[in-house]
């Protein structure tokens, strides 16, 4: 189980980077490396170029522009974990990391690589979805905006070009006293999750839902949103969620069945880990955070 | 003989050197002009083998050769030797180091490659053409049985490997005399042994001195060693074969491999050492595994709750091959009829070939399956007849007062099976008191209220340890008055260095610091067999007792020559035998040694042999049978299925503890291996035999968050059989682990279902099973 | 495809070369000779590779050696100082933490990673803390018993 012989690159710039994506062909880019090196030991992958972006600093920055957060692709997921920045304005994000991997993983693993790679039962890009993220794609042709409705482009396909890069991810934090939740089903702890689902909620002062976000994971090739459900939410008062219509649609959506897990019990999951999630986000309305 | 040491939770020996990273496992033996191997291996589950070609393989940079079996003309042929003959096997069924005209299960190996390192050997591997004619593949025991089935071998009419049968007493008189009868049919499912560290192999040869040297991550070198001069036709002087530290083994690494023999193959054609380190990957598809039995099984029992008699048959998968013989499935019989007495039994099990990876034991071999079928078989009876599951038990179990019982059935070495020593219900009673099986209910209702079922579940068990005919040891001392105790039995990480060390340092008054151990090496010892079912400890251990007292006698007799003291006035303290009550008065063992070791000229005192050492192969008087009783606590989340053990608590009787921290750590770790069987493990394949789990993400191992402490209590019911009142260990806690499991779910579905509660006849059980019977009742 | 490294290998400087497909593990062991360090999976689940780079814990068969070129790395064979046993490894001795030893070094590399950061961590976050370690031979009670007995006397030395 060695990985297959290939050429090493190590852009220390995002010009480098851009210049070598557009002379090699068949290149992989290297981030965090925690499902990649995992595959390139397997010789599940073979490319003839491998170019490590862990050097170029501009893609390891955190930052907040205005109302938005920034994060650089090659934020590692342990820093994200911890960072206060993320704790104020993306309780939820938090809350998914805790169930992204395991420390040694964390510790390499970055949200971009995450991102990029598209694991239908990962954490962090579901969490992008629910966030409404926005991916900041660069290359030699120059930098594109791709909105998170259009990043899912298939089973493990961002929608990048061979050219092009992941530079970062915005997201516009919701109002400090949103409800936010989370959950998921795993058989063991840091194992991907079978199915699991992420929720968002602001209400008005008088308590009514005026703005929703709901996402499933884990279910289909890609993460899940909820728009119709979402727009029921709206108008409602929090107090009165129909938790019973939220899990039934969340069982209505697409699943994916496998040698372990049916279609069926993955329908279960999506309902109890949204009514669980919501829930969550419901309790937490209105609650000040430190 | 004061017993400093033995029944001490010492420290092992062995840590030191392990924690700072100065282990030695096989991959980290370097040799000067090593190179590297990879296998080239089956992608199909059954298939002609039409060509190999080598010849791209053999064009690429950094490859040194490349050998399919045809390379080795000259040196070996033919299939390996099999290590267990039996008479039922009427035609031995084992696999050829590489593969010649067939392949029968995805995994099996065709071709080596070998290189500069392991990377090019694999990139050349996978270079290698292989022209293959895919033909029908059995890919489940019971299919392989059915009269239109593809035979998993050509020219094999049957894909039945062995029919085999126990029984005793009057089977149709015990059911005529039973109240009640019950039928039911049961899938157990073991997975693989996951030892973490994969299997490995480094050989040279010596070809100056004629002398072939292997480094194996084995349970058994002393088999790979006569199988390998047999299949060799070379003297087992000319061979070496040594285990080094080894990262756990299981059952599986008891075997004897066709890489081991590919390697020396290689090792003599090429001149070379050679190295093999298997991959994960490969651990999949070419480390043996255990998977599935399918039984039918009818009880006799009666209305007060205890039971008569058993019938039926079972399936057994054995793989492709029987490289083990049928020692897997012979297994399974003695273990009937477990801690109950029974008036008869009658069962048969049919062993059979499937296109899927070779089985044989892994931890507790087929006791764990017969373990659950038991103890289900127990439960279901108590529920029918509305009894508590401890009262039936009560009604059934061997008394103390019928030991030694002869339980009617016959050993597989012929001898009548009987247990010889315990009191089963008192281990049951303490383990319900332990685990706070009255307010049990009480806490059924109050995980409720958190929306957690609470389940309850027990098991007994009874389990053959010490298996002869021996493991030897002998004793030496050094001319610097250290000991070093050498036997042939194998270490995966028992810590037999420390438990043989501490029963020698009692004997021979000797600090453990001055004692070494030296292991699972021919070139340290003359014989030795295979460190598997829990026996190391019986045989091994009682060997360096007796070769201790020898020595000790030894050195009492020259100390008497020598102070003109009677050998009843001496005694052993601190290293030098002295004079009872005189502590001024001694000869230190390192001067008997030195003085035994000769001089040129100089007659030994009084006619004594050379050397102060001593050599025994302890023979046990039979096997001897440790017991126990477990109950655990299992929660469930109604919604998801999820299902976590709780609390587990064992009460165990292996016999007088060597080393109790030692038996505790053997029995917690067997514990966890049962409970994964019990809810993880499943070595999951398609209908093609292709393996679908093969990577620790889809293959799931107990890992630390999902698991329970586990709280062990300890009878001591000194064994008859052996000096040191000893039983073996080593498996006593994977055995009775998935029943408990099962039974505690089961218990948990009966508190929300009642009685339309399924009865649990498998596992392992995954949460898709417990929602599936929490919604509909009847699984 | 092989370029010279350098990277700082328990305190001390080293320099070699390592082909660009050769992961962190294999490099410490067969090439810089330290086979403390184990692989169990090479697939970044058992964690039996652990070892600590810039501070954090990390699998060494999911990073490259040429990445850890200017690294600061520590490895089993760097815990104990003098000849003496680490605080932890003297624990897992007296816990029975281990019994095969091939999972140890990994699991030691992952706890002494935590307790830097943690210094007293309960059950629960050691047990989150080795989720990604495998131990075929212990039931894990031994090593979560170790690490609180650090944990436990760590605590004691601060307050």
């Amino acid at each position: 189980m060695k990985a297959a012989p290939f050429h090493f690159h190590q852009p220390a710039t995002l010009a480098e980077l851009a210049g070598l994506l557009t002379s090699l062909s068949n290149a992989r880019i290297l981030a965090g490396g925690q499902s990649l090196v995992a595959m390139l030991n397997l010789r599940l992958v073979t490319p003839d170029h491998l170019v490590d972006i862990n050097k170029i600093a501009d893609l390891a920055t955190l930052r907040q522009t205005g109302g938005t957060i920034e994060i650089g692709a090659m934020v590692r997921q342990h820093t994200l974990l911890h960072a206060p920045l993320i704790a104020q304005h993306l309780p939820v994000l938090v809350e998914a990391l805790g169930h992204v991997g395991h420390m040694q993983t964390r510790s390499r693993g970055t949200i971009g690589g995450s991102c990029c790679h598209l694991d239908p039962s990962a954490e962090l890009p579901a969490m992008c979805a629910l966030l409404d993220a926005a991916f900041t794609v660069n290359g030699a042709r120059g930098r594109r905006i791709v909105p998170a409705s259009d990043w899912f482009a298939g089973l493990m396909q961002a929608a990048l070009a061979e050219d092009e890069f992941l530079e970062s991810i915005s997201i516009t934090p919701w109002s400090g006293k949103h409800g936010y939740g989370f959950a998921e089903y795993a058989r063991r702890h840091g194992d991907y999750a079978i199915v699991g689902a992420g929720a968002l909620l602001e209400a008005d002062g008088e308590g009514t839902i005026k703005r929703a976000a709901l996402v499933l994971f884990g279910c289909d090739t890609a993460p899940q949103r909820l728009p119709q459900a979402e727009a029921a939410l709206v108008g409602t008062r929090a107090a009165n969620i129909d938790f019973a219509g939220l899990a039934a649609a969340a069982r209505a959506q697409e699943m994916m069945s496998d040698a372990q897990v049916t279609a069926a019990y993955r329908a279960r999951l999506a309902g109890i880990m949204m009514h669980r999630a919501v829930k969550a986000a419901q309790g937490r309305l209105n609650k000040e955070r430190p | 003989m004061s017993a400093r040491y033995f029944g001490a939770s010492v420290a092992r020996s062995e840590d030191a050197r392990l924690l700072i990273g100065q282990g030695r496992y096989v991959d980290d033996i370097d040799m000067p002009g090593m190179l590297h191997v990879a296998f080239v291996r089956s992608p199909m589950a059954h298939a002609r083998l039409k060509a190999v070609d080598l010849a791209p393989a053999r064009a690429m940079p950094g490859v040194v050769a490349a050998y399919t079996m045809e390379d080795f003309a000259g040196l070996a042929e033919g299939p390996m030797p099999p290590m267990a003959p039996h008479p039922l096997i009427k035609q031995p069924l084992t696999c050829h180091p590489l593969a010649r005209h067939e392949l029968c299960y995805v995994g099996e190996a065709i071709a080596m490659v070998v290189a500069q390192d392991r990377a090019l050997a694999e990139t050349a591997a996978l270079a290698v053409m292989v022209d293959l004619e895919e033909l029908p593949a059995v890919a489940d025991a019971r299919a392989a049985l059915q009269p239109d089935a593809a035979p998993v071998h050509l020219g094999r009419d049957s894909n039945l490997l062995a029919s085999l049968h126990t029984q005793f007493g009057d089977i149709d008189a015990a059911f005529e005399a039973a109240d009640h009868r019950l039928t039911e049919t049961f899938a157990t499912h073991r997975g693989g042994c996951h030892a973490m560290e994969c299997r490995g192999v480094v050989a040279s040869y010596d070809q100056r001195e004629d002398h072939l040297s292997i480094y194996t991550s084995s349970q058994a070198p002393f088999m790979v060693r006569r199988q390998l001069a047999n299949y060799l036709s070379r003297d087992e002087q000319t061979i070496r074969v040594a285990a080094p530290d080894v990262g756990g083994g299981f059952g599986p690494k008891a075997n004897v491999y066709p890489e081991e023999f590919a390697l020396a193959l290689g090792a003599l054609k090429l001149g070379r050492p050679l190295k093999w380190i298997e991959d994960r990957q490969e651990h999949f598809v070419a480390t043996n595994q255990q998977r599935d039995q399918f039984w039918t099984l009818e009880v006799a029992f009666t209305a007060s709750g205890r039971i008569l008699g058993l019938k039926g048959h079972g399936i057994h998968d054995s793989g492709a091959y029987a490289p083990y013989g049928v020692i897997l499935p012979a297994n399974a019989l003695v273990c009937f009829p477990g801690p109950y007495a029974m008036q008869a039994i009658d069962i048969r099990l049919d062993v059979a070939l499937t296109n899927l990876v070779p089985t044989s034991p892994v931890r507790g071999a087929s006791r764990p399956n017969v373990a659950f079928i038991l103890e289900r078989i127990v439960d279901k009876v108590a529920r029918h007849l509305g009894h508590s599951r401890e009262a039936v038990r009560a009604a059934s179990f061997v008394r103390a007062a019928q030991m030694p019982y002869f339980t009617g059935g016959v050993a597989r070495d012929g001898s009548r099976v009987s247990y010889d020593s315990g009191d089963y219900q008192v281990a049951l009673d303490m383990v319900l008191e332990k685990i706070g099986a009255a307010d049990f209910t009480t806490r059924q209702r109050d995980a409720l209220k958190r929306g957690k079922l609470l389940g309850l579940g027990l098991a007994a068990c009874v389990e053959d340890t010490g298996i002869g005919p021996f493991e030897g040891a002998s004793l030496r001392v050094t001319p610097r008055g250290k000991l070093v105790i050498a036997t042939g039995a194998a270490a995966q990480g028992q810590g037999h260095a420390t438990m043989l060390a501490q029963i020698a340092a009692d004997v021979l008054s000797i600090d453990m610091a001055d004692i070494t151990v030296e292991a699972g090496d021919t070139g340290r010892f003359p014989l030795g067999l295979s460190t598997v079912g829990s026996r190391i400890a019986v045989t091994a251990g009682n060997s360096v007792h007796v070769a201790a007292q020898k020595l000790r006698s030894k050195a009492l007799h020259f100390a008497s020559l020598k102070l003109e003291v009677g050998a009843d006035d001496l005694e052993l303290s601190e290293g030098a035998v002295q004079v009872k009550g005189v502590p001024g008065l001694k000869i230190p063992l390192a001067d008997i040694a030195r003085a035994l070791a000769g001089t040129t000229g100089v007659p030994l005192p009084g006619g004594m042999e050379p050397d102060l050492a001593a050599t025994a192969y302890f023979e046990s008087s039979g096997v001897t049978f440790a017991y126990g009783s477990n109950a655990c606590e299992v929660e469930i989340d109604t919604e998801t299925g999820d299902t976590r053990v709780t609390r587990y608590v064992v009460v165990h009787d292996c016999g007088r503890m060597i080393n109790p921290m030692i038996v505790d750590g053997q029995i917690r770790g067997g514990v966890i291996h049962g409970i994964g069987n019990a809810l993880f493990e499943r070595m999951l394949h398609d209908e093609q035999g292709q393996p679908l789990t093969t990577t620790y993400g889809e293959y799931l191992l107990p890992m630390a968050c999902e698991m329970p402490n586990i709280e062990i209590h300890h009878i001591e019911t000194p064994s008859p059989r052996n000096p040191l009142g000893v039983k073996g260990a080593g498996e006593a806690g994977t055995i009775p682990a998935a029943p408990c499991v099962i039974s505690a779910i089961e218990n948990a579905l009966e508190f929300q279902l009642g009685k339309a509660a399924p009865f649990i006849t498998h596992h392992p059980v995954s949460p898709l099973d417990v929602v599936e019977w929490l919604d509909g009742g009847q699984g | 495809m092989t370029a010279m490294l350098t990277l700082t290998v328990n305190g001390r400087d080293m320099s070699a070369a390592a082909p660009a497909n050769m992961h962190l593990g294999d490099f410490l062991r067969h090439v810089l000779g330290l086979t403390g360090t184990h692989m169990g999976c090479e697939h970044g689940v058992c964690g039996s590779c652990t070892v600590i780079v810039d501070g954090q814990p990390v699998r060494a068969c999911l990073m490259l050696a040429r990445q850890a070129q200017g690294a600061r790395i520590e490895t089993v064979e760097g815990l104990a100082q003098d000849g003496r046993l680490s605080p932890l490894q003297a624990a897992f001795r007296d816990h029975h933490a281990l019994q095969c030893g091939f999972c140890t070094p990994g699991m030691l590399m992952t706890l002494t990673a935590l307790l830097r950061d943690v210094p007293n961590p309960g059950e629960s976050e050691i047990r989150a803390a080795i989720s990604g370690n495998i131990c075929r031979c212990t039931g894990y009670q031994g090593i979560v018993e170790a690490a609180l007995a650090v944990a436990t006397r760590n605590e004691a030395s601060t307050s």
